[in-house]
């Protein structure tokens, strides 16, 4: 039973309906392997073992008495961005080390109510600000594929356990690319869905509207089985989609016959290394395989969504990152003479640099006399993106480009220079600032290091990404491939 | 576009960040470099646009006003770094009067 993480959910599920294993042996192997590999990769900040064990042992009854839930007894790993009552949920910050959340997100509940076993709380970029889940309170995370590489951000955590095989999937979260540019780099399959598809009740706010939670699996066929149940209407938040959602397996086996896919021609015009074009070009003839057509579609403006997102997401971060005042909860200073310096001190010492230089540059935006001259004119601009998408899908179903402009990069190569790591999610924020969901695939290799593809659909078209990857992925093996730990 | 010292401190009063004097050239270089990058929206034109606040074009749907979770003032002020008597604590902000 030394090898039960190389099955796929549906692979596990059957064996938990046959008994061929039961929830505990399942479960234990996972912290097993944890115990093994963990201490290395550091792609968790809290384990829930005696929980975890405990909610195995509750799925095995509900197994031996025909009364199981839909996705019972398999683990997961969640963000550590989502609320989890009475676990400790950091954010990767200092600012929260001790906060322990009196309620559960949306995500967690539902997934909890599908019979899913929460192994732990995942590493993660602070505030899920970054690209290389290097700024993490609590210290980088290690790419399985490539121990002195970067996992990417700021759902490295996830993504890394997720590709060591220490859990099945694991939820994450993505503002600018936060999901598809790890799967990238760790070689997984990472959707970020519709924004308002998935709950953002409980998963804590970043920007507030360009947030939107996924999950990272190592198939399409895992990540439709885990989206099925984190989606739909929620009343705790009134930007959640009340839309009926899909049974997104349904749809895996469907035919890519005549399925028009656009290439934008602004994106091969960026000077990429010869092997993600020659991936690019690889991965193109295998989907033509499959029935696609491809075509060059225009977006004038895409150029301009790292600037626009670049002013947008600080600014609704300086917004939402000032309920830290250490009055209520999380992180205070030490002994403050007065009020402002608790405050002042507060937030000196609970937030790392980069969450600091985000909250600046948003405070700077939308200080008086600037407003304008930022802040307005980054969310008109924006609407010209999500205009040019809106074309585009008028010609074709789906949109094609690399997730990543280059595979994964070693630790601390870009921590120094901000404007360089920013430039990781250039083609991934442009999905964000329109709110569309976007998968990313494996798709190769590069000296052993994993390379992603990505799929843009229009909104609420999960369905046909997860099913585009799916049919990748029948004829593919990227996807199979485990790294050497 | 760069930032002076004095825009530098006003920013971070009013994020009421605490920021050591000896960070800011480097902070300042950061900041100006990000500032720069952005400002590549200003050739745009978009004096016919209207912006975009959110993705989505619907409207703030209501539920009804219920209750759905009582009092947990006990349970929500576990969490907070000092309170008394029901009360978040924070240091004294009126002075005394001599």
């Amino acid at each position: 039973m030394s090898e039960l993480y190389k099955l796929s959910i549906k692979e596990k599920l059957k064996g938990l309906t046959d008994k061929t294993f039961s929830s505990l042996d399942l479960t234990s192997s996972y912290f097993e392997r944890i115990k093994e590999f963990d201490s290395t990769l550091n792609s968790y900040i809290t384990l829930t073992k005696d929980l975890a064990l405990e909610k195995a042992k509750e799925s095995d009854q509900r197994y031996n008495s025909n009364e199981n839930l839909p996705l019972d007894g398999v683990p997961i790993a969640h963000k550590d961005i989502f609320c989890t009552k009475d676990t400790l949920t950091t954010c990767g910050s200092k600012m929260l080390n001790n906060f322990v959340p009196p309620y559960s997100s949306t995500v967690v509940e539902k997934l909890d109510q599908a019979g899913l076993i929460m192994l732990g709380k995942t590493n993660m970029d602070e505030f899920a600000m970054g690209s290389s889940n290097e700024t993490s309170f609590y210290g980088g995370v290690k790419n399985p594929w490539n121990k002195e590489c970067v996992p990417g951000g700021s759902s490295g955590g996830s993504a890394a356990c997720v590709a060591a095989g220490l859990a099945s999937s694991a939820t994450a979260t993505d503002t600018g690319g936060s999901i598809r540019q790890p799967a990238a780099l760790c070689g997984l399959t990472g959707i970020k869905p519709t924004y308002g598809r998935v709950s953002r009740y409980g998963m804590i706010a970043f920007a507030s509207s360009l947030d939107q939670g996924g999950v990272l699996s190592k198939s399409s066929e895992d990540a439709a089985y885990i989206l099925n149940y984190m989606s739909g209407k929620d009343s705790k938040d009134s930007t959640c989609l009340d839309v009926e959602v899909p049974n997104f397996l349904n749809s895996l086996e469907d035919k890519l016959d005549g399925t028009k896919i656009g290439i934008p021609k602004q994106f091969l015009s960026r000077n990429l290394p010869n092997y993600i074009e020659k991936n690019m070009e690889e991965t193109k003839r295998e989907l033509e395989k499959l029935g696609a057509e491809f075509y060059e579609v225009d977006l004038p403006n895409v150029e301009l969504s790292l600037p626009i997102y670049y002013i947008l997401a600080p600014a609704e971060c300086s917004a939402n990152l000032s309920r830290y005042d250490g009055v209520k909860f999380g992180y205070r200073c030490e002994n403050p003479l007065n009020l402002d310096d608790l405050y002042l001190r507060t937030r000196e010492e609970g937030f790392g640099d980069e969450v600091k230089r985000r909250i600046l540059i948003g405070t700077y935006a939308l200080s008086a006399g600037f407003y304008d001259a930022y802040y307005l004119k980054a969310q008109k601009c924006r609407k010209l993106v999500a205009n040019d998408f809106k074309e585009a899908f008028k010609k074709v179903d789906l949109i094609f480009s690399p997730t990543t402009p280059d595979v994964a990069f070693r630790s601390g190569e870009k921590l120094d220079d901000p404007l360089e790591m920013y430039l990781q999610d250039i083609f991934t924020i442009p999905a964000n600032l329109a709110g569309l969901p976007a998968i990313s695939f494996p798709s190769g290799f590069h000296n052993e290091l994993p390379i992603g593809m990505q799929l843009i659909s229009n909104k609420l078209d999960e369905s046909k990404l997860l099913n585009s990857c799916h049919q990748f992925q029948k004829i593919t093996d990227f996807h199979k491939k485990w790294p050497s730990l | 576009m760069t930032i002076s010292d004095k825009e530098l401190e006003q920013i971070a009063y009013l994020a009421r960040i605490g920021i050591d004097k000896s960070s800011f050239p480097g902070l300042k270089e950061k900041l100006s470099d990000i500032l720069e990058m952005v400002n590549e929206l200003n050739k745009i034109d978009t004096d016919e646009v209207s912006p975009m606040s959110h993705p989505l074009d619907i409207s703030q749907p209501l539920r009804p006003d219920q209750v759905t979770e009582g009092n947990q003032r006990a349970a929500l002020q576990k969490h907070s770094p000092l309170t008394k008597a029901g009360l978040f604590l924070v240091p004294k902000v009126i002075d005394k009067e001599d």
